[in-house]
């Protein structure tokens, strides 16, 4: 795998970042996109645009064929059984809040528990959180242990009898930690407990195969797969898709509409009211292409060794603490460095055109129990290099060069 | 763009130092101020007297250089003034960072106005103005004695 020739294939690339060349390294936020995504986004607009699933003419059915192909496309990328188990969203923020609202609604009742991960994104609580205001259930978190993982032990400590619903990270945007998922799921399954992962970590760096994790529900962010902003994947299992009630309702998810009443359409079009996001599930298409043509596994093979040895660099270096010390760890490094706050470290490194991120990456529960404030982070997407790590490292010597004036 | 204009000594040293970090015995006034964006938190403590001046100001807070900088030479120059004289001074101080070259007032000494000037690097850095502002901002709510929580992303 030529890494060079990949990135020629993002244009950012081709940009100075303050008169530096950049070194992105703020992948978990977001992930650069390649040509051929920006292209299709580009084509769609100019020659092939028009609403899907509604009008019979020519571009019309063309757009809806073009459409449904980035679906077929994700439910093998993921290996869905069955296409009608990828519902587009406008994010995995969406996609969880879309399970949190419709099984809440149907099946959760006052005193019925939810458990959680110390571990999760504000997106994988918050939505769980509604519920506590509107139905009285309550959420309990699994506790990390001291290397900021969480074992399928914890988990099995903190379910109850009255635990209704697990939701868990995939991949920690945090520590990095990956989560024994397929074993939480049957671990879940044998006590007759759904669950939802928060896949927004694991869908841009893993390889994925639903019908083996087994999972009820897995939440996909389009835009960190170097797909379009605005875009999100909810798999569910089909029988979910059809026991929960409609998420939001409008056109295009309706079979009849009289006064007196509404049936609702079948699936996909159950869970996409409205106008969707077109141009980015058309130009998603493209991302999936993008990944399959490098291959996932080799994907994960680059970027585990680059965390490495970005892990061995930042350990030689005395000031930096890393975040975590987890067994299985995704390409994220979180760090601290002493005496300098992470705002004040992303600025400097800023000025080198190293791009990474400051605070508490919408995890204040673990940086509570961490006892941080903020920390800095760095993680890593398919174009970075040896080279990124190392620049990193002086610019993170560079911070210490003003501080210690 | 310059970083040695941002991390300039004086804001170095009073970010590593900060002076008045502690809280007012018999407070009479006080706010809690948050910049959610980064998790920088400050709690302002007053004492001001029955002639309406501060006799005492202190905060608690943790937070980046500049936030912490700009708390710590906040409360040191506020000392001794009267409530009139610190709305005076905010409102300049925020109209210096936000955009105005200099500060207008006639209250400080112009030694103190180049203390604070060398707060004005966040200039350049907007998403760090937050950091530079929250003091001063949390410092109003604590002279109304606002229960309300201080928070950046509530203003312009
Ligand atoms: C672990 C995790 N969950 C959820 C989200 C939210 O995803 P989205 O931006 O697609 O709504 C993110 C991204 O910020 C994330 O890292």
């Amino acid at each position: 795998m030529n890494i060079n020739n990949i990135k020629k294939q993002f244009p950012i690339f081709n940009n100075k970042v303050h008169n530096n060349d950049l070194v992105y390294l703020d992948s978990a936020n977001s992930s650069q996109k390649p040509q051929m995504v920006v292209d299709r986004i580009y084509d769609f607009y100019t020659k092939e645009f028009s609403n899907v699933g509604r009008s019979v003419h020519y571009l019309a059915v063309a757009a809806t064929n073009l459409y449904e192909n980035t679906r077929t496309m994700m439910q093998k990328y993921i290996n869905a059984k069955d296409s009608n188990e990828i519902v587009f969203t406008k994010g995995a923020t969406e996609a969880i809040n879309l399970v949190a609202n419709t099984f809440g609604q149907k099946f959760l009742r006052e005193g019925d528990e939810i458990l959680l991960t110390e571990l999760e994104h504000h997106s994988n609580y918050v939505p769980w959180h509604y519920l506590r205001k509107l139905k009285g259930v309550k959420i309990n978190f699994a506790e990390i242990n001291n290397d900021g993982e969480i074992t399928l032990e914890s988990i099995e400590k903190s379910i109850t009898p009255k635990t209704k619903m697990i939701a868990v990270t995939h991949l920690s945007n945090v520590t990095g930690a990956i989560l024994p998922i397929k074993e939480i799921t049957s671990l879940a399954h044998s006590k007759n407990i759904p669950i939802l992962i928060d896949g927004c970590q694991g869908a841009p760096h893993l390889k994925l195969d639903m019908q083996d994790i087994d999972c009820d529900f897995y939440a996909i962010s389009c835009h960190k797969m170097y797909g379009p902003t605005g875009l999100g994947v909810l798999y569910a299992k089909k029988k979910w898709l059809d026991a929960l009630p409609p998420y939001q309702g409008g056109g295009g998810m309706i079979r009849e509409v009289k006064k007196e009443g509404i049936s609702f359409g079948d699936l996909p079009n159950k869970y996409e009211a409205g106008t969707m996001a077109t141009a980015q599930v058309i130009a998603f298409g493209e991302s999936i292409k993008f990944l399959n043509q490098i291959g996932i596994e080799n994907i994960e093979k680059h970027e585990s060794e680059l965390t490495k040895y970005g892990e061995e660099v930042l350990r030689k270096n005395n000031s930096v603490k890393l975040v975590g010390n987890p067994k299985n760890k995704g390409s994220v490094l979180s760090f601290t460095l002493d005496g300098i706050h992470a705002h004040d470290i992303a600025t400097i490194l800023d000025e080198d055109g190293v791009a990474i991120r400051a605070g508490h990456h919408c995890c204040q529960i673990l940086h509570d129990k961490l006892g941080l404030s903020a920390t800095a982070r760095a993680s890593l997407g398919v174009y970075n290099t040896k080279d990124d790590l190392d620049k990193l490292n002086e610019s993170i010597n560079k911070c210490k060069k003003i501080f210690d004036r | 763009m310059d970083l040695k204009e941002l991390y300039q000594e004086i804001i170095l040293d009073h970010g590593k130092n900060p002076r008045n970090l502690r809280k007012t015995e018999n407070f009479n006034k006080d706010a809690k101020g948050h910049n959610p964006l980064c998790g920088d938190k400050v709690h302002i403590f007053l004492k001001i007297d029955e002639n309406k001046n501060i006799s005492d100001i202190s905060f608690e807070g943790s937070g980046c250089a500049i936030s912490m900088a700009s708390a710590s030479i906040m409360t040191d120059l506020m000392k001794e003034k009267k409530e009139k004289e610190v709305k005076e001074l905010v409102e300049d101080f925020l109209q210096m960072i936000k955009e105005s070259p200099e500060m207008k007032t006639k209250i400080i000494s112009e030694n103190e106005k180049t203390k604070l000037m060398s707060l004005s690097g966040v200039k350049q850095y907007p998403m760090r103005v937050k950091c530079a502002t929250l003091a001063w901002h949390t410092l109003t709510s604590a002279m109304k004695n606002s229960q309300e929580e201080t928070n950046t992303e509530k203003f312009d």
